[in-house]
């Protein structure tokens, strides 16, 4: 199967072991992976800060660059939810843009519903040898109602101990372009969501969103707690003879 | 919304960055909205049809409003027929008006008053002092908000932000009469509150409230309540004077079947609240006044995304599962609808001119959990990143964004822009300048990568 890979603007720019993660894990369950090089951003920070005609440019030109692909696969649940439930929203209805949207916005895929939706995996012959804990980030967890996807995944990594996160439904306080313009409320949440993870004495915190663990990970890191995070992507592209990505 | 409460001057970042710093308040809001929740969460889950419950709201609602004109002109009707007086207000300053008036005519100088949102949006006490008038709050959580010369914090909760130890304070300094030997515990400050209130509801011959409904068919108000102090008021004094949003209506009577689940399970999380009172216009002699209040609501219907907002029924379950509310408090949004619902409806109903009313549609991390418990099914999350598109953004964030827009837009731009942040990955200070160390003032920064996947892909996957 022929699958096009939206890497996101945040992982392309600062995470590019997760687009590697994907990359490898998805010809290893036998796709080819095709990385369109007109994509950039799908425009929700604009979209979400209130700057919408240069969201709607951002996703005037994703329906463009994606338009044709019977797959879309995006390793964030935060930028598939942007162009299944914000886009809609975005054009006027029985546009042109509209009828652009409806073709390609059902076709992308967050990676754990590619995987156990489409590819009927749930077992990717994994090895991650270590006690991880999964925060559901809220636009996986309430916009795109990813359920337990993810950590069936996850529990089938070989060697991977899976402990749940104490108030894991509860937003880790990122909230896009939020993190800075109420950075007093953001931290504090930052600060609940980071105890919650030491409280599962998990050496890994793991998610479907790398700019949320930024702020999670930036907030453990700024504690000096020693826990890694580490996008579902990576942990699902590891084995035992290539180790950790 | 012309009468402006003035809870904190400011903006909300810097109201609640002063918040979060009060552990007593952080401590006080986190086990009172979490214990809410969850008795919420068991009462709704216990309901196999709460979906179909909560499209039925949505549904009656959005009818409601749509036909409000009509619906208004029916309840006028009804209520007229019944005997009472209806007086229109097309905003606080009127509806004040009105009140004042009408109080004045009575030749009376108190008023017991019904916990009413409504009545704390036009800030009638305060219209009501400035001519003599004392207003008594009857409600215990508004009448400790009252005696500590206060502001509400939450809807359902307005003292939600005092624990039991500030409330034992509050009673011995300021009620009258108090138990010299009042304690602390919960019963003993109901008691004693219940003794003070008491005299009040003998001696008074006016009354005012609010409603959560209003049958258009019929011309029935409803008023929903806990503690039976407004059953008190509703039915002992000779003269009651209901000051009601337009939007409260419910065309037929057996709409309140679906509303009367819904309300009780989202906000005190019970199956029934205790006291249900209804009166059809003036009953047993009673005279009775319906003042109907816009307030720039008619503005907030003319927006064909803002005006969900509209079907907001006051039950607060936004508020108890929202993060940002839980740690910056109701105090923070400045306005008496604090929480998700008051960051759409107070810039909705006030306009965002001034610094705090446009911060609100940012208060919030549009994670989603209020539009998931709204028993209305308003996607609060839409309107706030509709709002943000209305607000006057600050220059300095306005170029930032739009540079960032043109990067973005183009592939080769934004190649460049990252082989600019690789050549300087070592450089990059661990406190960042500017707007940008509200982050690393309490984050550490990831580490810029060697290339970006874009480079890597080109380097060893383009053949």
């Amino acid at each position: 199967m022929r699958v096009a890979l939206f890497i996101t603007c945040v992982n392309d720019t600062l995470f590019p072991g997760t687009g590697k993660a994907v990359v490898s894990l998805l010809r290893r369950l036998g796709c080819e992976v095709d990385f369109p090089a007109a994509q950039t951003c799908c425009g929700q920070m604009h979209v979400n800060t209130g700057y919408r005609d240069e969201g709607v440019r951002l996703a005037r030109r994703f329906t463009e660059v994606f338009a044709g692909y019977e797959a879309v696969v995006a390793p964030s649940g935060s930028c598939a939810a942007m162009v299944r439930e914000q886009y809609p929203k975005l054009v006027r209805q029985g546009s042109r843009g509209a009828a652009a949207i409806a073709e390609v916005a059902p076709k992308v895929y967050e990676l754990s519903e590619f995987l156990l939706d489409v590819l009927k995996v749930d077992d990717v012959g994994a090895y991650f040898p270590h006690r991880v804990t999964y925060h559901p980030t809220c636009h996986s967890l309430r916009g795109l109602h990813l359920g337990d996807r993810p950590t069936r995944l996850l529990q089938n990594v070989r060697g991977l101990e899976l402990v749940p996160l104490p108030a894991a439904e509860e937003c880790c306080g990122f909230g896009g372009t939020f993190s800075v313009k109420n950075p007093a409320v953001s931290a504090a949440m930052g600060a609940d969501k980071a105890r919650s993870v030491l409280d599962t004495g998990a050496e890994v915190l793991c998610a479907a969103d790398n700019s949320c663990l930024m702020h999670i990970g930036g907030t453990l890191s700024r504690q000096r707690t020693g826990v890694r995070v580490m996008h579902l992507a990576e942990i699902l592209a590891s084995t035992e003879e290539g180790g950790a990505q | 919304m012309s009468a402006t409460f003035l809870g904190m001057p400011g903006n909300f970042p810097q109201n609640a960055a002063e918040a979060v710093q009060n552990s007593q308040l952080r401590y006080n809001l986190r086990k009172a909205t979490h214990t809410i929740r969850g008795k919420r969460a068991n009462v709704v889950g216990e309901l196999p049809d709460w979906q179909e419950l909560r499209a039925a709201g949505k549904a009656i609602k959005d009818d409601t409003l749509r036909h409000l004109d009509r619906y208004l002109l029916q309840l006028e009707e009804a209520v007229t027929r019944a005997g009472g007086h209806v007086h229109w207000a097309r905003d606080a300053d009127e509806a004040n008006r009105i009140v004042t008036r009408l109080v004045q005519a009575t030749g009376e100088s108190e008023v017991v008053k019904v916990k009413s949102m409504a009545t704390q949006e036009i800030g009638l006490n305060e219209a009501l002092a400035a001519h003599g008038i004392t207003a008594y709050e009857t409600d215990l959580a508004e009448l400790i908000v009252q005696l500590g010369d206060d502001f509400p914090s939450h809807i359902l909760v307005p003292a939600i932000h005092r624990n039991r130890a500030e409330i034992r304070e509050i009673f011995l300094d300021k009620m009258r009469p108090v138990p010299a030997d009042l304690t602390d515990e919960p019963r003993a400050l109901a008691e004693a509150a219940r003794l003070h209130l008491r005299e009040r509801f003998l001696k008074s011959k006016v009354a005012v409230s609010g409603a959560n409904f209003m049958i258009a068919e019929t011309g029935t108000l409803v008023v929903l309540e806990s503690e039976g102090n407004g059953r008190m008021c509703l039915t002992l004094p000779e003269t009651l004077i209901s000051v009601v949003g337009i939007e409260k209506l419910l065309p037929s009577w057996r709409d309140l079947e679906v509303f009367l689940q819904l309300l009780p399970r989202s906000s005190t999380g019970e199956r029934m609240n205790p006291y249900t009172s209804m009166w059809t216009g003036s009953a047993e002699g009673q005279d009775f006044h319906l003042v109907l209040l816009d307030n720039g609501r008619t503005n907030v219907l003319a927006d064909e995304v803002g005006r969900q907002a509209l079907r907001c029924i006051r039950c607060s379950a936004c508020l108890n599962v929202c993060p940002v509310y839980e740690r910056a408090g109701g105090h923070a949004y400045g306005s008496v609808y604090p929480g998700p619902i008051g960051a759409i409806l107070t810039p909705q109903l006030r306009g965002m001119s001034s610094d705090l009313d446009a911060s609100l549609p940012y208060a919030s991390s549009l994670c989603g959990a209020c539009y998931e418990v709204c028993p209305v099914a308003i996607d609060i999350p839409e309107v706030l990143v509709d709002l943000r598109a209305k607000v006057r953004h600050a220059p300095a964030e306005r170029v930032g964004m739009r540079v960032a827009g043109w990067i973005l837009n183009d592939e080769v731009r934004l190649a460049k822009a990252q082989r600019l942040a690789t050549r300087f990955r070592k450089v990059v200070p661990k406190r960042l300048p500017g707007p940008l160390s509200a982050w690393t003032d309490t984050r550490d920064l990831p580490e810029i990568p060697e290339e970006s996947f874009r480079d890597w892909w080109e380097r060893n996957e383009r053949a």
